[in-house]
This record gives C-alpha cells, structure tokens and sequence, in this order.
C-alpha cells in the first residue's frame, strides 16, 4: 500500500534516523543531568538549594523521557516510511 | 617538478600523415584525448575546405537522428543507454549508416503522414457526429413549443418544411411567417474554436444587421487537432437566416474565421440515418488507426535500441571529418600535415595510437610527428583526477594560469576546506555535511551514471570531494570552537568551579569567576573551548569574539606570506631576477613587518599576560593589540600605563617598532621605481651597444630565444613596452600590493565574523524552535516534540547548511582568489582543449537534451 511518494518516503527515513540517534542522546544527556542543558528545562520557583535541586532533578528526568519518548514515536515513523520507501522502490522497478 | 605544481610541459608538433591513414590515425587520436590541433586554414572559410562533403553529410545523419530521438520521445519509448562508445567506423560504413538512417526516416514520415490523414478524416468524422448530435438538442428543444403553437397556427404550418421553421423559430418565427408572405429559412450547421466564437456571433451579427439567428453548444471532451497533436476546444453553430444573399454572406464569414461547415440534412430521418453511418465509419477508422499506430511504435522500438549508439558513431564520424578539415594539404595531395599542442610526457603514447591508426589503415608508410619551435604561448594543461578536478575548476573560474605557472589548486586541497570551516564551525552541521559528501563519494558509480540533467544536483556532485572535506574540517573546528548544534561538549571535565557559598549563589543572578582565584583550576581545557562558556551568558560572545578575531588574523597573514612566497617559486622559475629583487623581497619584507609583527605581538600577549601573573603582567596591564599597532604605525607614544603597569611589553620595543615601520616604508619605493629603473639602465646600456639584426628576422629571434630559454618568456613582456607604462603599471602594482595588504588583512575578518554570525544563528534556531517543548513540563510535550524536531530539522538543513554554507563557501572563494591568489597568480593562459571523443559526445548529449 503506498501512501507518499518516493522523495517523501525517502525525507520521512532520513529524518526519523536524525531524530532517533539525536533524541536518544538528548535522552541521555539529560539523564545524567548535563549541565550544558541547564537552560533547556521548565522553569520553576525555589526558595533553597533543597528545592531548587530537588525541582531541577525532577525536569531533567522528565526531560529525558520526554525525549525517548519523541525517540520511540520517530521509530514508528521510520518504520512507516521505510516500508513506504520500499514499497515505492519496488513498483518503479517493477 | 611535479606536473600537480605546475602545469604540464607542452610542445608544438608537426604531424605527417599519409592520406588513406588520415582517417584512421585520428580516430585513435580522439579516443586518446591528448592533442590538440591547431587550424592551419584559418583564412579558407568553413564551405571551401576539403572534407565539407563528408561533414554535411553527417549533418545530415545527425539531423535525421535527431528527427527519430523526437519521434521516440513524443511516443515515450525508453532508449537503451549502454554508456559504451563504440569506435569511430570505417569511412565505407558511412555509406551503410546512411542508407539505414534513409530508410528509417521515409518510413516513419510515411507512417506519419498517413497517420495524419487519417487523423484529419477521424477529426472530421467526430466534428461531424458532434454536431448531428447537438443540433439534435436544438431541433428538439423547439418541440415543447411546437405542440403549443400548432394548435393556434395549425392553419398555417402546411408543409413540412414550415412545421419545421416553426419549430425553430418558436413563436417569432411563426409570427415572421404570418407577416411575411412566403418566408423560407435555411440553415448551415458547423464547428468553430470556442475562443472564436464570440468574435464570430459580433461579426454575424453586424454583417447580417441581426438578420440571423445562431445557436451555439460546446462541444465537452477536447479534439485532438492532427496538425500539431493538441487538444484544442470547439463549439458547434448553427446559423439560420433568410434568402440566398445572406446564405453566402454567412458562408464567407464561416470561412473567413476557420470554422468548418458540414451539410447537416434537414429531416430527422435523414440525420439519424447519416449519424448511423458516421458512427461506423468513426469504428472503422479507429481499427486503422490503431494499426497505423502499432505499425509507428514497432518501427520506433527497434530504432530506439541503437540510437545512442548511431549518435555515437555519427558523431564521432563528424568530429573527425572536422579535424580533417584543420589540416593542410601536401602538394603532392599525398600527405596530410597537422600541426598540435601535445603535452611532452604523452609524446610516446601518442605515437603509439599512431602506429595502430596506419596499421588499422592497412598503410605502410608510417606517420610522422615531429617537434617543432615556437614563440607562441603553450596551452596550459593541468592533468586532473576526480579528486583534484573540482579544486582544479575552481581556481580556473578565476583564470586558467599562464603557462608553466605555479597552480594554487594543491594548495587550496587544504586551504579551502580550512578556511571554510573556520567559518562553519560546528560538529553537527559538519558531520551532515561530511555524511552528504560521504554517500556521495561511495554511490559515486551509480550516481554517475544516472547523468542527471538538474544543473544543482550536478554542481554538487561535482564537488562530492569538496563538500566531504569541508564537512570533516568543520567537524574538527566545531570540536575546537566546541560547538554542536550551539550546545558543548564537556568531554574532558570543564577546568572552572564555582567557589562561592550557597547564600551568595541564592542571592545574585549574576556572578562572575576570577580566573586568577581557585574558581580556574590553572590549567586550560586540553582541547579547544572549556565547555562552561556555553552557559556564561554574559560574556561567552565577548570572550570568543577575541580569541575568533586574533585566529582570523593571524590565518589571514600567514595565508598571504605563503602566497607571497609562491610568487618566489614562480620567479625562479622563469629566472626573473629582477623582480625577485624588486618585488618579491619588499613585499615580503612589507608584510612581515608589519602584519606578522602584529601576529607576534598577539602571542606575546597571549604568553605573558595571565590573570594569574602579579602586577605588570597581570591581565589587568595587558595592552589592546590594535591600539598598540595603530601607534606604531603613527609614531604615537602610548597612552600613560596605569598603576603598576608597564606602557610596552617588552623593553626597547618602542625603538623597534619604529625601525620596522621605517623599513616597510621604505619598501614602498623600492617597489615603486627598482624594476622601471633597472630596465631604462638595462635600455641604455643596450643603446650603446651596436644595433644587432635580432629585431628584424624571426629565424634569429628563435635561436635568441632558445638560448635563453624560459627568460626570454618572462622579459620578453617588457622589452616591447614604453618606459612611461613600466612606470605606470609598476605604481598600479605597487599601491595595489601596500592597499592590498592593509585592506586584504582586514578582509580575513570575515572568518571570525561569518563564524560568530553561524555561531549565533544555530543558536536563536535552538532557543526559538527545539527549546520550546524542551522548556514545557509533563509528558505531554513529548508529541510537540516529535513534531518540533522535524522542523528544527528542516530549518537546521535548509539556513544553516544550505544557506550559511554557501555563504560561507562563497566568502572562502573570495578570499582564495583575492586575498591569496593576487600575491603570485597571473592567471591569464588558455585551457588545454584537446581533440577528445569523450568531450565532444559530453557536449552533444547536453546540447541534444537542452534543445
């Protein structure tokens, strides 16, 4: 079944490959809380350290997963545009 | 030296080739690709010379072809490309050649022909359908009326030719009737273009003073007009009117706008039955039709197989006779005598092919090529493999060198991708780009022998080697300016720590480190830019702004010493002893002095003063570089040092400051009048000489020449001269060299420039899209980031690699052929241009696609 055309299919591929190994890394690095990510989370209020920490720590993992998150719905466009990839590259040879 | 420094050593060579081995030796001639021949009948005009038959008749063939290749493509065949080229045939074929293209033309103009008349009669026929079946609609939209009137004015519909009026006319007509005495209408029924029409309804109107009645329907599907195959839109008319003056009038009108008249019967009986018989007919013709068209397509099919391969040859075939054409004519009619450019090095390679040519020929005389001596500046060739061609082209864009002139492109191998990743800095915009040109080189095959005809894709592909390397160098500044997709890396652990006490963070929004306090931890980053600059939103510009500037610079002059330094080589090269005297050492002296004076002071700077170090040599004392050079440059003192500080950086600097300014100064004559004055004293010293009879025999001349060799080349531009234009063009060179190193040092500042404006794009990119879900809290932002992502990806590809990267192309191409190439390259030769099949099909085949 094909939905896009070949360059279409071809754009969704590479950007789902982009996405996947940047959106994972993003993933990772907020994970382990990069502080050259600091000015990349939800802002907040605070009132001591305590609660500063505690707030940045909870964004940083919201952030990660939020990002492996976005990482995993670009696998299923990966696989839809490969399969459309594939799909036209088989009916152009044929 | 290496012919990659320079190009290759060129030598004029007279050919002798034996009439009947002619053909056959440059045939082997233009498969090889090395010679280039000179025209030794430039004054015989193109229909005078000797093969102007056998060109036309390949004309001829070509055009034939080319009649085919349209007729192929209208029908959407798909041509078989091999890629291969088959050798150039044996003049006999040509005959054979000839005789298929004939046969192959008259057959398939037959087929078109008869395919046009039948399409006329097939036009025609559906014209004729169409209007039976629309004037159908008018008689019977009259009947609803009809019924109604003929009861009241039965009396007077008393024949059936009547009956029919009224129904046409409806009650006007009836009443026309009844006022007239014997009223007889008729009609004519055609077919006219349907942007026609409104002029023709005013004309008939206006001619006829509103005496005839049209009706008029649009025909819906589009008719294909047999002429020129379009589809073209019509309307049916029909006309009614009074009397045979107006019957002719109207059928003037008719044809004065084109329309087509068809008899179209009276009685409905009639029409159905012509309609019946039209209809068949159409079937009829629509069998013949469809035969005609197989008949075209299998004659097509089987030419579209070897019409690459016929254009091939044919062309070949042509370029030979073209060539032919070049040379001169023993006078004996026996031999044929050319004169070439071949590069030395190829000399053995050429007889060869040589030899095979007479033996194809079956001539047992061999051919002779025999060097001969020359004034004429040689062609330059530069040997190129895909690797060095797109560099190659670059530089050639500028101007092709003179002959035996040093060539920049090995340089710019390095230099190019160097400079522009200065500008493009950035280890993600690098690694896409490196990954483009990567995919490229490794599908370079398959990619090459799509030949594309989109003029974007080819540039690019073109330079695959260029676009990996200014990829992979950009990758490596990126990781010195620390920058990925304006975020950094910390891969070595930042050398910074913050040392206040929680009360004082809580407190400001604002701190700063002291890289003199324990917040440094005294030893810098170990490879490129500490990563805590990244979040120092303060200053992080500021503090990469001096340190982009001073690397621009410093780039910049040592790019323009190592131009200047070519220039030397070029020089000995062609044993210029005075311009190495008078040009190359002031100018050198010039900018060392000056502008590499100031790339020390730089690192004098940068060595002694520390934020660390005490009083005079703490970053407090540090002096501004271009206040100090600006100072030197004008005999200013410095401005009173503050406390503790010292005015200069190192003792007795001032003194030497002024020496060295004295001395670029004093370069600026030395450069002005040395070479003018050299020459009038080498003039006057000749003068007292006794005339020698050199000027006046050309023989003697060359043997002159010979002796001193390259010299002669180099003076020789000289010696013809005025002394006032010596003197003029010395002073243009001159201001050009002093205003040119001021202004071309200041020039490299577009490096720090486009890499802070790269730098901060990337950033407002990330803060203003990817930042945005990024800086929502919950899981929701998840999906807005998948979708944000794409477009940050899109924008990221399209401004900053696209865009910024030619720009930042554009800006390393300038400085290449401005700022570096104007130390040293002339650039005033002319490109090799050899006799070569591969070329001349290349360019067949685009010219055929572009027409």
């Amino acid at each position: 079944m094909k939905i896009c055309g070949p360059k279409l299919s071809l754009c969704g591929l590479i950007v789902s490959v982009w996405g996947i190994v940047q959106l994972v890394l993003m993933g990772v690095f907020y994970y382990i809380h990069s502080v050259a990510l600091i000015e990349d989370l939800p802002e907040f209020e605070y009132e001591n350290p305590e609660q500063f920490y505690t707030n940045v720590n909870n964004a940083y993992n919201q952030n990660a997963f939020n990002c492996w998150i976005a990482a995993c719905i670009y696998v299923f466009t990966l696989i839809l545009s490969g399969q459309q990839f594939y799909a036209n590259s088989r009916s152009s040879t044929a | 030296m290496g012919s990659l420094f320079r190009s290759e050593e060129m030598t004029l060579c007279q050919l002798f080739l034996q009439s009947e081995a002619a053909y056959a030796c440059v045939s082997e001639l233009g498969e090889l690709g090395l010679v280039q021949f000179r025209d030794l009948n430039p004054d015989v005009n193109a229909f005078q010379r000797k093969f102007v038959n056998e060109v036309r008749r390949c004309d001829e063939m070509e055009r034939k072809l080319r009649y085919l290749e349209k007729e192929i493509k209208k029908d959407g065949i798909p041509m078989l490309d091999t890629g291969e080229s088959p050798e150039a045939p044996q003049p006999r074929e040509m005959i054979d050649l000839e005789a298929t293209f004939e046969k192959l033309e008259n057959e398939l103009r037959e087929v078109n022909q008869n395919a046009e008349a039948l399409k006329r009669n097939f036009l025609e026929l559906t014209e004729l359908k169409h209007i039976l079946r629309k004037t159908q609609v008018f008689f019977d939209e009259a009947a609803p009326t009809l019924t109604l009137t003929r009861s009241r004015y039965q009396q007077m519909a008393d024949s059936q030719k009547d009956e029919e009026q009224v129904q046409l006319l409806g009650e006007e007509g009836i009443r026309a009737t009844q006022q007239g005495q014997n009223l007889k209408l008729g009609f004519v029924a055609g077919v006219i273009l349907r942007e026609r029409l409104p002029a023709f309804e005013r004309m008939l109107w206006r001619a006829c003073r509103g005496n005839v009645f049209l009706r008029q329907a649009m025909i819906e599907s589009p008719l294909e007009d047999p002429s020129n195959g379009d589809q073209v839109f019509k309307s049916v008319f029909i006309i009614f009117f009074q009397g045979d003056q107006l019957k002719t009038r109207v059928k003037k009108i008719c044809e004065g706008f084109r329309a087509t008249l068809y008899p179209c019967p009276e009685a409905p009986a009639d029409r159905r039955e012509m309609a019946m018989g039209v209809m068949t007919r159409i079937e009829d013709l629509n069998t013949v039709l469809g035969q005609t068209q197989d008949h075209r397509h299998r004659v097509l099919v089987a030419a579209a197989k070897n019409l690459k391969n016929w254009f091939v040859k044919v062309r070949k075939i042509k370029a030979i006779y073209h060539t032919l054409n070049l040379f001169n004519l023993d006078v004996t009619q026996k031999c044929l005598i050319a004169e070439c450019w071949v590069p030395v090095l190829d000399t053995e390679t050429i007889q060869l092919a040589l030899r095979r040519g007479t033996e194809r020929s079956g001539s047992s005389v061999p051919p002779i090529l025999n060097r001969m001596q020359t004034f004429e500046n040689p062609p330059t060739y530069n040997r190129t493999n895909k690797f060095t061609k797109a560099f190659q082209a670059l530089i050639d864009a500028y101007g092709v060198a003179n002959y035996r002139e040093m060539n920049p492109s090995p340089y710019t191998i390095i230099t190019f991708p160097f400079l522009f990743a200065v500008m493009f800095g950035d280890l993600g915009h690098g690694s896409i780009m490196m990954l483009f040109g990567l995919w490229m080189i490794l599908k370079e095959k398959p990619l090459a022998a799509k030949k594309s005809d989109n003029e974007i894709w080819n540039i690019f592909f073109g330079g695959r080697y260029i676009i990996f390397l200014m990829g992979a160098f950009s990758m490596y500044t990126g990781l010195i300016y620390n920058d990925i997709f304006s975020k950094s890396l910390n891969i070595f652990g930042s050398q910074w720590r913050i040392v206040y006490n929680t009360s004082t963070v809580m407190d400001n929004k604002v701190l700063q480190l002291d890289p003199g306090s324990d917040a440094y931890l005294q030893y810098p980053y170990p490879f490129g830019m500490d990563p805590i600059w990244q979040v120092a939103s303060a200053n992080k510009i500021i503090f990469q702004n001096a340190y982009k500037m001073k690397i621009s610079i410093i780039f910049g002059v040592v790019h323009m010493i190592f131009g200047v330094s070519l220039s030397l080589l070029n020089h000995r090269y062609f044993r210029n002893r005075v311009s190495i005297l008078f040009e190359f050492i002031p100018q050198m002296i010039f900018l060392i002095f000056l502008f590499f004076y100031m790339v020390l002071l730089m690192f004098i700077k940068w060595f002694k003063y520390s934020a660390s170090n005490v009083a005079p040599n703490s970053s407090a004392c540090a002096p501004s570089i271009l206040i100090t050079f600006i100072n030197m440059v004008l005999f200013k003192a410095p401005n009173e040092p503050t406390k503790n500080c010292e005015a200069y950086m190192y003792a007795g600097e001032g003194f030497f400051e002024k020496l060295l300014v004295i001395i670029a100064v004093l370069c600026i004559p030395w450069m002005l009048l040395g070479k003018p004055i050299h020459i009038m004293r080498e003039r006057k010293h000749q003068n007292l000489k006794p005339i020698e009879p050199v000027e006046n025999g050309d023989a003697e001349v060359g043997l002159n020449a010979q002796e001193h060799g390259g010299e002669a080349a180099a003076a020789h531009g000289h010696d013809n001269e005025e002394l006032s234009e010596v003197f003029i063009h010395q002073a243009i060179h001159t201001i050009e060299y002093v205003l040119g190193s001021v202004s071309h040092t200041a020039s490299y500042l577009r490096l720090w420039a486009l890499s802070l404006a790269h730098a901060q794009l990337a950033e407002v990119l990330w803060n203003m899209v990817l930042a945005i879900p990024l800086k929502k809290s919950g899981f929701s932002p998840a999906i807005l980031l998948y979708l944000v992502f794409g477009a940050w990806a899109a924008l990221t590809i399209g401004i900053l690699v696209l865009m910024e990267g030619l720009s930042a192309f554009l800006h390393t191409l300038r400085l290449h052929w401005v700022e570096f190439q104007s130390k040293f390259y002339v650039g005033a030769g002319y490109a090799f241009q050899p006799f070569s099949f591969e070329a001349i099909l290349e360019a067949g085949g685009q010219a055929a696609t572009e027409e």
